[in-house]
């Protein structure tokens, strides 16, 4: 299935994709409350005003050792209004779901950007954007995680819990999904109305064993090893086989994975060479070249939290950010990506654009306010703004950013082949990266050493550790188009008041020359 | 707290709770009603970025159904809930704890008994906050940006304001009511080519002690620190970590700091086999010198945080079933000895550790009084810290937890700053640094830097450690 887009109705029959909207959703005046917000705002002076209605479900389901450790559902509703009032924002938000309230709330709005004016230099002018009328559009997946009984979500988690502590030397088990569907209504005086709905699910295992005896080494030594199924912009099909994630092979394997992890040698720190496996490169994409080229960070608006970037807007053209066989691509319209949406939070069609082409830098991340202050884009946004829920103002945030296969390009197996001594690097999870996004550490669930091409075994205790421009500029080839597999997140943190945003990465698996191994062992001082 | 937020429904909170009671047919309930109300402002390059004021109401039902196996809950919560979507919610919830089956975690629902804090403050209203909250701070910010711009430095930083009431009811009687205000300003200046940057953080209940104009004036001071470059290597470094980044690091040992996940044998607070440790974890064991003390208090003057306990779900160290139990100071490490970790009643009963409610705040004391200026001024030569950033655990067995330096690094010899140095990617473990004291300062107010979205009332000391890991040197500024 597809994404789908539909022209709007105008309040007429339902399209077939207004036909998937929740129904409790469709159910709420979402209308007459964007009307009575926006007559309010233009009534009291707004240059601009928009509108939001959002209603996000959340369920986590969480077993520890196949029994239940808790199940949580949580439904979040509510609407906001933004203005733009003599060149200042203004934003509110509220509960109350009423053509009343929504005027209140454009009141208050216009009340916090009037406090806000003294302190506001620098007019907010927005890039503009063509009026769509009203559109519907529904993200791609076939069943409703929230029709599933919970019942058969815990029999399915239960099973894998089991299946998983019935291995010789697994000692625990942790289990977990991760559910959302997220609802967004959004209006605009310029005439935009977008009605959208994406569901996402995360489910995820990891498997503990314990070397009380110190078999392996030190008595009571542990290792863990996780599950790599990324997060998926899919429905329930995505834990039963039927979409695109091999479960009882990833299961069957992760009991003897982990063993072997515990009984590995320990990484001899120094330089090695890399391949990186896209359940591990996902990560490091999302950190050096995803947030770097955010045009807000560059320009310096999240420089006391998120931070700035090396890339700054005057390098755009110039930048050498990796080696030519570095391009990557913004994307908010892959299928199955967690930042796809067909409008994002300021009414802007959705797209895809180079990011870094042949290794240089060659465009950013915009919303409607920075694409409009510096002109890029051709002056229009490319459809980077987002909310994380109806209390929050959209900020910039992250597209779906991949790094591109090489057509025809050599499989992960012909790139360890290159490698005459070196790590192969499989699963993310310790992540850390400065403020400029120039140094950075990564660890990963398990990693090989290559031995003339091939690979001889676990090592343990490995991180590695670059400056951004030095590790791409080291990545000799990218795999093709069969390596290449979406990661992501759920929880990509920015702004202040924090929001949190789910996106994926694609990418290849790919070859680094001569990167920094630490042992985490001797880096703990023991 | 400024006075009532925006409307969160036309019932009040008490009403709600009530109700959801009254409408449960399953063999217990528990209902949190959260209000809450918060008002911010943003700012970047001397100018106003973005801005806003919310309210909401967030109600949680949480079931409990008697079975043959045991008993198991349903957690249900969704925002903006009134009477007339009450019934939905609790039938909502009731059917979870059907699918559900037995919770590990199942014990009694508390009831007046066990809290004489009960019904004591509950017919009162919500507190709140709006915009208002910064009438005074508004034009001060102004003003801070007018010395930065005419001194030709730059502004950026945020300020919130948040106020949430939280109504605990239970089918056994039980009725607390806590308010929890809750503020912070960042402040960071630069200069125009970004090349010097210094932070400054406050944790405040009201906005009323934050004076944002003597915080820039001490930015401007350290930015003139900033102004003589040395470039050092990494390396293990005499190095002043100030309370913000004592906080960062500790802040991360609360959270693992789980009685059941160390007697799974999966942290750093596991004790080996056979080391005597109870149910084996390391209570009991020396992790610092004597007279160190960590612990956490409800009632600490400043950074009070809720004396009961409060569980939206359950995990491996707080529990559903324990809503509203009254929680009391402990301390996690005294004379520098593992005192506790965090329990539930149901792994209190299972590792015969007592029952510990999980930090909602943190206090240091290393017994020293000396401020960090002193003890800048007590230094040949070591690094002194603004703060750290981007924390992240790398190896769960010693807790090594890797991050940056940020915002000023600066040498001091001879007891005085002899410039900013460049910044550094650290590898350390907390647990590991409370051996490593050197030094411990006056404790004081601080906000974590890192952490301060999630955790931000804490009051510790200074540190001196003799031998910090710098791994790697980071060109960011």
């Amino acid at each position: 299935m597809s994404q789908q887009f539909a022209d709007g109705s105008g309040g007429g029959a339902p399209d077939a994709d207004t036909a998937r909207v929740d129904p409790g959703f469709l159910a709420l005046p979402l209308r007459e409350m964007a009307r009575s917000a926006l007559d309010a705002a233009r009534r009291l002076g707004a240059d601009h005003a928009d509108f939001r209605a959002e209603r996000i479900r959340e369920q986590t389901i969480r077993l520890r050792d196949a029994q239940l450790d808790g199940v949580s559902d949580s439904a979040q509703a509510g609407i906001c209004v933004r203005v733009v009032h003599e060149g200042t924002w203004g934003f509110a938000a509220g509960v109350v779901q009423t053509p009343e309230a929504a005027a209140r709330l454009a009141e208050q709005a216009v009340q916090v950007a009037r406090v806000s004016r003294p302190v506001n230099v620098e007019p907010v002018a927005l890039a503009p954007e063509p009026s769509y009328g009203e559109r519907t559009w529904v993200s791609a997946y076939e069943t409703d995680p929230f029709d599933v009984p919970d019942t058969e979500k815990l029999a399915l988690l239960t099973a894998w819990s089991r299946r998983l502590l019935a291995a010789e030397g697994v000692d625990h088990v942790d289990a977990q999904l991760h559910a959302v569907k997220e609802n967004k209504f959004y209006a605009d005086v310029h005439g935009t109305t977008t009605i959208q709905q994406r569901v996402r699910v995360h489910p995820r295992l990891e498997a503990v064993t314990v070397d009380a005896a110190g078999v392996h080494g030190t008595p009571g030594a542990f290792e863990s090893m996780r599950t790599l199924a990324p997060p998926a912009g899919r429905g329930w099909e995505y834990l039963t086989g039927a979409g695109g994630w091999d479960w009882d092979a990833e299961l069957d394997a992760l009991p003897g994975l982990l063993a072997e992890k515990l009984a590995a040698p320990s990484v001899e720190a120094g330089v090695y060479d890399l391949v990186i496996d896209p359940s591990n490169l996902w990560l490091t994409i999302h950190e050096s070249v995803g947030h770097a080229t955010e045009l807000d960070r560059a320009l310096g608006y999240e420089a006391a939290y998120a931070g700035t970037s090396f890339a700054t807007l005057d390098r755009l053209g110039t930048l050498k950010y990796g080696s030519a066989a570095m391009n990557v691509t913004g994307d908010r319209t892959v299928e199955h990506g967690l930042a796809t949406i067909g409008y994002d939070d300021e009414g802007v069609a959705t797209q895809r654009w180079d990011i870094v082409k042949d290794g240089v830098l060659a465009g950013y991340q915009l919303d409607r306010r920075t694409a409009r202050l510096k002109g890029l884009h051709g002056g229009r946004s490319n459809g980077c703004a987002f909310a994380d829920s109806p209390g929050h103002a959209p900020i910039q945030r992250m597209a779906n950013v991949s790094l591109q296969p090489a057509p025809g390009g050599p499989s992960t197996e012909e790139l360890i082949g290159r490698v005459a001594r070196g790590l192969y690097i499989v699963g993310d999870k310790s992540w850390s990266i400065d403020m400029q996004r120039y140094n950075f550490q990564f660890t990963g669930q398990r990693a090989y050493l290559i031995e003339d091409g091939r690979l001889a075994g676990q090592v343990r205790d490995f991180a590695y550790q670059a400056t951004t421009t030095d590790f791409w500029g080291s990545m000799e080839a990218v795999g093709g188009p069969q390596t290449y597999r979406l990661g992501g997140a759920f929880n990509c943190g920015k702004g202040q008041p924090g929001q949190i945003a789910p996106v994926s990465h694609g990418t290849p698996s790919a070859l680094f020359r001569g990167v920094r191994i630490l042992n985490t062992v001797q880096e703990a001082g023991r | 707290m400024t006075g009532h937020g925006t409307h969160t429904g036309a019932h009040s909170a008490q009403d709600v709770a009530q109700r959801a009671l009254e409408l449960s047919r399953a063999d217990g309930a528990v209902v949190l009603v959260d209000e809450s109300s918060t008002a911010n402002l943003r700012w970047a390059n001397n100018t106003l970025t973005t801005n806003g004021v919310a309210a909401g109401r967030t109600v949680t039902v949480i079931s409990t159904v008697a079975g043959a196996q045991g008993t198991a809950a349903g957690v249900l919560a969704r925002s903006g809930v009134d009477l007339d979507g009450v019934e939905d919610l609790v039938r909502a919830s009731e059917r979870a704890a059907r699918d559900a089956g037995p919770a590990e975690d199942a014990q009694p629902l508390a009831g007046p008994a066990d809290n004489p804090d009960s019904g004591a403050a509950w017919d009162q209203p919500p507190a709140g906050t709006s915009i208002d909250v910064f009438a005074s701070f508004a034009p001060a910010l102004g003003e801070a940006f007018d010395a930065a711009r005419s001194a030709g430095r730059l502004l950026f930083g945020f300020a919130e304001h948040t106020v949430t009431t939280t109504y605990l009811a239970t089918s056994a009687g039980l009725r607390l009511k806590h308010d929890q205000p809750e503020g912070r300003l960042e402040l960071n200046a630069k200069s125009p080519d970004f090349a010097r940057s210094a932070w400054a953080g406050a944790h405040t209940r009201d906005f009323a002690d934050v004076d944002v104009v003597r915080l820039g004036d001490q930015l401007a001071q350290r930015l003139d620190w900033q102004k003589r470059r040395i470039e050092l290597p990494a390396g293990r470094y005499e190095t002043l970590l100030p309370p913000s980044a004592v906080a960062d690091l500790l802040i991360v040992m609360l959270w693992v700091a789980s009685a059941r996940d160390a007697a799974d044998g999966r942290t750093v607070f596991s004790a080996p086999p056979d080391s005597g440790g109870p149910a084996g974890t390391k209570v009991g064991t020396r992790l610092g010198g004597q007279g160190l003390r960590i612990w956490s208090d409800p009632h600490a003057p400043g950074i009070q945080s809720a004396p009961f306990a409060v569980a939206h779900r359950s995990t491996s160290s707080s529990s559903v079933f324990d809503n509203g139990l009254p929680v009391a100071s402990r301390d996690w490490v005294r004379d520098g000895v593992l005192e506790r970790l965090v329990t539930t009643r149901q792994s209190a009963a299972a590792t015969g550790l007592p029952l510990t409610a999980g930090a909602d705040n943190l206090l240091m004391d290393g017994g020293g009084r000396a401020t960090l200026e002193e003890m800048a001024r007590g230094t040949e030569r070591g690094l002194l810290l603004t703060c750290l950033w981007y924390i992240r655990e790398v190896d769960e067995r010693s807790l090594l937890l890797t991050g940056l330096t940020r915002d000023g690094v600066y040498l001091v010899e001879g007891g005085e700053v002899s410039g900013v140095v460049n910044n550094f990617r650290f590898n350390e473990s907390p647990v590991d640094l409370l051996g490593r004291i050197a030094e411990a300062g006056r404790p004081e107010a601080c906000l974590p830097r890192e952490w301060n979205d999630y955790f931000m009332r804490a009051h510790v000391p200074a540190l001196r450690i003799g031998d910090f890991n710098m791994s790697s040197v980071s060109q960011a500024s």
